[in-house]
């Protein structure tokens, strides 16, 4: 170890390279065989399947003619080439009312994950750290406790417009919103004690890479949700079953699936998911947190096609880190004018709300935008306006019919 | 009688100034020292839970091979079909954020780059590493990131203190409070 030979350091970077390729002969990579009983959707949409068997009287199904589907989404297949999960993105263009069928909300993974098998008997949620009562909860002390129901929406910050994008689903499709039921992540914490100091709690999941993140104890006492429903049932195993945190508001990263352990600490514990989301600049920073008012015409949008002049209810979804939407604002010329839309329903805190707006085209080149003002007063930008849009994009989506009714991505 | 027993208890909590919250519900059980040891893997940039053991460059290049990181991460750390693990190139002054979303190098703490190994990997494999192949693993992506010098030993005294490019490099997230605007002043 005295006498070190004088390229020994390139031999360490070089020796790896060496032994490397040896290792790549004898260990393979583990990549997935893609099913090959799987059939396409439209081989299956071929078959009439029979809506009054005992089968699908049990369980039912949607009909064959009804073919949307979640596609991948952020340049990587899922699975990928090792079976992971990454991104998948939701079929925004056919969606109707608020709340995402469970089988088509988003998933985002950070690394990519393989979805757990997990027996909700043998789950268990630990809460520990800085408390003054460590604990452990069964699923069915969980649901022993004072629960909540609410929608909520959820956004994968990589949730960006690009020019060479056609789709709504490809433009914006990384959201979704569901109605989300559990107990409140404060119950929990309450009954553990936090203790003086406990300013971060850092939460983690049970999938092959325990994936974690840290989130503020002000955001964790506010309004984030420990679920164990969604849309009427179980969560389902891509969305974290049979538990998972909603954080609402804040970026996809937070919401951690398949919860196991609540750790609360005293700081920022740079995990590898918060490494992911780090920035440079305090702006930018500040704005890849809280996810900020937004908003997308789903109908009519990029690839459509409109069938000739006239009458139209354009339709579209609205949402904000920031609370309540409380306006949306419609352009059928491009930005110049603007009209307020009607907002379905209510508007709930945290959650995609259903807009609409009366149009009859007269048939000539135009451009849709539609643009949303929170309760917090914060209005979706127009980025021709605002230059480059630092943090997570939430710039206003045009939308150009030409006037032959096809319709097509205008970000410039 | 009953109530002059409890006194000095009342007195107790009354008195105290942080009044712990009492559980309110009495649903849940309270975990062994042991099973919380067992459960938590999470590491501080202080390192207070990292755990005895130790590793350097040289040791985590023959662990590299060993345990199948090549297969995917490439042979050098890049080339693979999973996420390349050294720095691009460019240049010697150049800004770490210029090096890539690249753990070893970009991460304020070299305890997340021991983390995500033991945590994370190998693929199909998580959990199995020994905290000392863990700490030679890190050990040896931190020296192909020209980040700590090849014969330094990575142990729970040095990896906390290693200086990481980012170290001072990197926003700190706003102090968020229940309805608060994205970016003060900033109106979208």
């Amino acid at each position: 170890m005295g006498s070190k030979p004088p390229d020994r350091r390139v031999f360490l970077k070089r020796g790896a390279a060496l032994a490397g390729g040896l290792t790549l002969g004898a260990v393979e990579p583990a990549i997935r065989q893609t099913p090959a009983s799987g059939q396409s959707l439209e081989e299956q949409s071929q078959e009439v399947p029979d809506y009054s068997s005992a089968e699908l009287i049990a369980y039912g199904q949607r009909s064959r003619f009804v073919t949307s589907v979640r596609i991948p989404h952020g340049g990587r297949p899922s699975p990928d080439a090792f079976g992971l999960v990454f991104h998948t993105a939701t079929p925004l263009q056919d969606s109707v009312g608020v709340i995402t069928p469970s089988a088509l909300h988003f998933s985002n993974t950070t690394r990519g994950a393989f979805i757990p098998d997990i027996d909700p008997a043998e789950h268990r949620l630990m809460i520990h750290g800085m408390v003054d009562r460590p604990l452990i909860f069964t699923m069915e002390e969980l649901k022993r406790l004072p629960s909540v129901t609410r929608l909520n929406f959820v956004e994968c910050a990589g949730n960006r417009s690009r020019r060479q994008q056609t789709t709504v689903q490809e433009t914006h499709g990384a959201t979704s919103c569901a109605e989300w039921t559990g107990v409140l992540l404060s119950t929990l914490l309450e009954e553990a004690g936090v203790k003086d100091g406990g300013s971060w709690i850092v939460a983690e999941g049970v999938e092959e890479v325990k994936g974690a993140s840290s989130i503020p104890m002000a955001k964790a006492m506010d309004d984030c949700l420990v679920c164990y429903g969604m849309n009427g049932e179980a969560v389902r195993p891509q969305q974290g079953f049979p538990l998972r945190l909603l954080v609402p508001g804040f970026e996809g990263i937070f919401n951690v699936k398949w919860l196991r352990r609540i750790k609360v600490v005293d700081q920022y514990y740079m995990t590898y998911n918060d490494y992911g989301h780090l920035r440079q600049d305090p702006d930018d920073a500040a704005l890849s947190y809280q996810i900020g008012p937004k908003s997308v015409i789903t109908f009519p949008s990029g690839g459509q096609q409109l069938p000739g002049r006239g009458f139209y209810e354009v339709s579209g979804l609205a949402w904000s880190g920031g609370g309540a939407v409380s306006r949306v604002e419609v352009s059928t010329d491009g930005g110049d004018s603007w009209v307020d839309a009607e907002i379905r329903g209510t508007a709930h805190r945290m959650a995609h709300t259903r807009f609409t707006f009366n149009w009859t085209w007269d048939g000539t080149e135009t451009e849709l935008q539609s643009r949303c003002t929170d309760e917090l007063g914060q209005v979706q930008p127009d980025r021709r306006l605002v230059g480059r849009v630092i943090g997570q994009d939430n710039s206003i989506q045009p939308w150009r019919i030409a006037s032959d009714g096809s319709v097509h991505n205008a970000i410039s | 009688m009953r109530s002059l027993r409890l006194l000095p208890l009342l007195m107790l909590l009354g008195g105290g100034s942080a009044l712990a919250q009492s559980p309110t519900y009495g649903v849940g059980r309270t975990p062994s020292a042991e099973e919380i040891l067992a459960w938590d893997i999470s590491i501080s940039p202080t390192g207070e839970e990292l755990p005895p053991g130790s590793g350097t460059a040289e040791e985590g290049a023959l662990v590299y091979q060993r345990t199948a990181c090549a297969a995917c991460h490439g042979a050098t750390g890049t080339g693979g079909l999973a996420p390349r693990l050294v720095k691009r190139e460019a240049g010697p002054d150049a800004d770490p954020w210029a090096l890539g979303r690249i753990l070893p190098i970009r991460s304020p703490y070299a305890t997340t780059v021991w983390d995500y190994i033991n945590r994370g990997m190998p693929l199909h494999q998580e959990g199995t590493l020994s905290a000392d192949e863990v700490y030679a693993l890190t050990a040896y992506l931190l020296y192909l990131n020209d980040v700590i010098a090849e014969d330094a030993v990575m142990d729970a005294e040095s990896l906390p203190m290693v200086e990481m490019p980012n170290r001072d490099n990197w926003a700190p997230l706003p102090d968020w409070k229940p309805g608060m605007p994205r970016l003060p002043g900033y109106p979208y």
